[in-house]
């Protein structure tokens, strides 16, 4: 700050600009610009990396092969890759979470926006939270060896040791924080004039909540289902871990299922020859859950600018 | 709207809330309580669960111990412990740095208005719910096969640095946002460089919001396991990692292995590691709830 003020000066004729470049400052720039323009090149390695051994699997697979028939068998030694009972899988472990964890994420929210005193809400909120950084490992514990064993068990005895029910159950736990918090959030952007007006017409708190707040923050709480879908079909310990690694096309959620995330995982996990086919089909299964959850976050990104549009 | 009209008569006294169905609008109270105690309870269990079922190994020599396929009783975990440390150092090294100058370009140089800046916002908001295993899958083709970093601890610090990036990023933001302009004005109207606002001024105060979301960001790091799986982290290690190239497992990782052994003693033994693991991760989230807490808003 000094050195600026000494060389302006003797400069004379406009002691307010600046007589000397900055050479410094604008080689910073160029050091911050860099650090932002990661983030795509993140983007842009994740494309490349899923589409180009993808391409060399669709050269060798036909992709209607691959996107149409039922029988999934990488390991076999006639080889089938139908990517539909990994598409299966993925879709009965999804609903099972969702059926959970959209009433019970919704009904978190509208309890700690409507509801709950601000004292409770300091308490309650970061504890829910908490659910949100166990990591997913432990999760998948827990649902082979407690829900499996314990809660499922006793009541269909005749249910899998791996199976996509005690997967799908927890997975729902796991996302209920994703979706609790992001429609808080959604609900608490709604104007309070809103509410005001509600009751003034004699509305009790639970209308009020239901036919008022609700809709005004629907494109909010929609985006945070959205989320939350994506953020289950993207999920990969708690299935690997707890609905096995049986390919199953199947809705019959006390047996096994394979997804696309834990094919890839068990796949990647194993001594898998580079360049062979079966190298490639891990490629192949991840650009296709590239692009379903990245269709999802779009879809989502768009409906929170919506809603921050029409009240911010 | 018009069946809140239709109803509304029936309350007689003038209370802002509204009277009618006190029935039923207390149950809705209860429901509404229920769902959030669900994921709470579920939370107390998961954790009662795995401590007592831990607990008989939950001894020093979980962290004394390598890991053993053949004697659980004797095995630990010292090989996971070491490996997570030596991951989660490369993946800050790369990832804070990056993640805050990113953040400080994005908030405090750019056009907010431009195309470019819109773009790589969205970008970053994809990125932060892309699957996690994704990122395996670019660590294993770009820096474990095309660079040839093989297998080994900074290929996993690299690949996690990206994957928490997003994190950084977004907490980074918002720390600074939060730093008053006056500040900033201040700073640019006594002759200060942009830069020199930026460096001496905003991001000191920022410090405790970058702490915040660093110590979540690096949290996250540490228990994450899907994109390691691809990082060959699941061989069997019973070795402290040397160097940035050396194999490694972590502790989840660790976990993994053990929930696939049949035997119960490796059940024990998990649930005593994922105790080890949650207290680690319990602690960072205490730390970071306690820095939010202490240095809210001064302005």
């Amino acid at each position: 700050m000094t050195t600026t003020l000494v060389e302006s000066a003797p400069g004379g004729l406009n002691p307010l600009r600046q007589t000397k470049p900055r050479y410094g400052e604008k080689v910073i720039r160029v050091i911050l610009f860099a650090a932002a323009a990661v983030s795509i090149l993140t983007t842009f390695g994740i494309v490349i990396s899923v589409l180009i051994p993808s391409l060399e699997f669709f050269a060798e697979i036909p992709i209607t092969e691959f996107l149409f028939t039922t029988t999934w068998t990488p390991l076999f030694a006639n080889p089938q890759y139908g990517v539909l009972p990994l598409i299966m899988g993925t879709l009965v472990i999804t609903l099972i979470a969702v059926l959970i964890a959209i009433p019970l994420g919704l009904g978190s929210a509208i309890y700690l926006s409507e509801y709950a005193s601000p004292k409770a809400r300091k308490v309650l909120k970061p504890t829910l939270e908490v659910l949100a950084g166990i990591p997913t490992v432990v999760f998948g514990f827990f649902a082979l060896e407690f829900i499996t064993e314990f809660v499922l068990k006793p009541i269909f005895p005749g249910i899998q040791v791996f199976n996509a029910l005690s997967a799908g159950i927890v997975m729902g736990i796991m996302i209920i924080p994703t979706i609790a918090s992001l429609s808080e959030d959604a609900m608490a952007a709604v104007p309070a004039g809103l509410r005001d007006g509600a009751y003034a017409l004699g509305a009790t708190k639970r209308q009020t909540a239901l036919r008022v707040v609700v809709p005004a923050a629907l494109s909010g709480i929609v985006a945070a289902f959205v989320l939350g879908i994506s953020r289950a079909i993207g999920e990969t310990m708690i299935v690997t871990v707890a609905a096995g690694l049986q390919p199953n096309m199947t809705l019959n959620p006390l047996e096994g299922m394979q997804t696309m995330t834990s094919y890839i995982a068990a796949a990647g996990a194993g001594d898998v020859a580079t360049g062979s086919i079966e190298y490639k089909s891990i490629f192949a299964v991840g650009l296709l859950l590239f692009v379903i959850t990245f269709f999802m976050n779009m879809v989502s990104i768009r409906l929170v600018r919506k809603y921050r549009q029409a009240y911010q | 709207m018009t069946t809140t009209l239709d109803t509304a008569p029936d309350s007689a006294p003038v209370d802002l809330e509204g009277n009618g169905q006190p029935l039923v609008d207390k149950t809705f109270r209860w429901i509404l309580f229920l769902c959030l105690a669900v994921g709470i309870i579920f939370l107390a269990v998961l954790l009662a669960y795995v401590t007592i079922k831990g607990w008989p190994r939950l001894t020093p020599t979980l962290w004394e111990n390598m890991p053993s396929i053949r004697r659980p009783e004797r095995a630990g975990a010292q090989s996971a412990i070491t490996g997570t440390l030596w991951v989660i150092a490369f993946t800050a090294l790369f990832a804070l740095p990056i993640g805050f100058l990113g953040a400080v370009y994005m908030e405090e140089y750019a056009n907010p208005a431009s195309r470019f800046t819109r773009f790589v916002e969205i970008n970053i908001q994809n990125l932060a719910a892309v699957p996690s295993i994704v990122y395996g899958i670019l660590g294993l083709a770009i820096f474990a096969r095309a660079l040839a970093l093989g297998q080994t601890v900074i290929t996993a610090g690299l690949t996690l640095a990206l994957l928490v990036l997003p994190v950084i990023i977004v907490s980074t933001r918002e720390a600074l946002r939060a730093v008053p302009q006056n500040i900033r004005h201040g700073s640019l109207a006594l002759g200060a460089t942009l830069w020199q606002t930026t460096w001496r001024q905003t991001m000191p105060a920022a410090i405790p919001g970058m702490a915040t979301g660093t110590i979540l960001a690096l949290s996250r790091a540490i228990g994450e396991a899907a994109p390691l799986l691809l990082l060959g982290a699941v061989s069997f290690i019973s070795f402290n990692p040397t160097g940035p190239f050396s194999a490694y497992t972590t502790l989840p990782i660790q976990i993994f292995n053990w929930t696939k052994e049949s035997r119960e003693e490796f059940q024990i033994l998990a649930s005593a590691t994922i105790v080890l693991l949650l207290v680690i991760l319990l602690a960072m989230n205490a730390v970071a709830i306690l820095i939010r807490n202490r240095t809210q808003k001064r302005w």
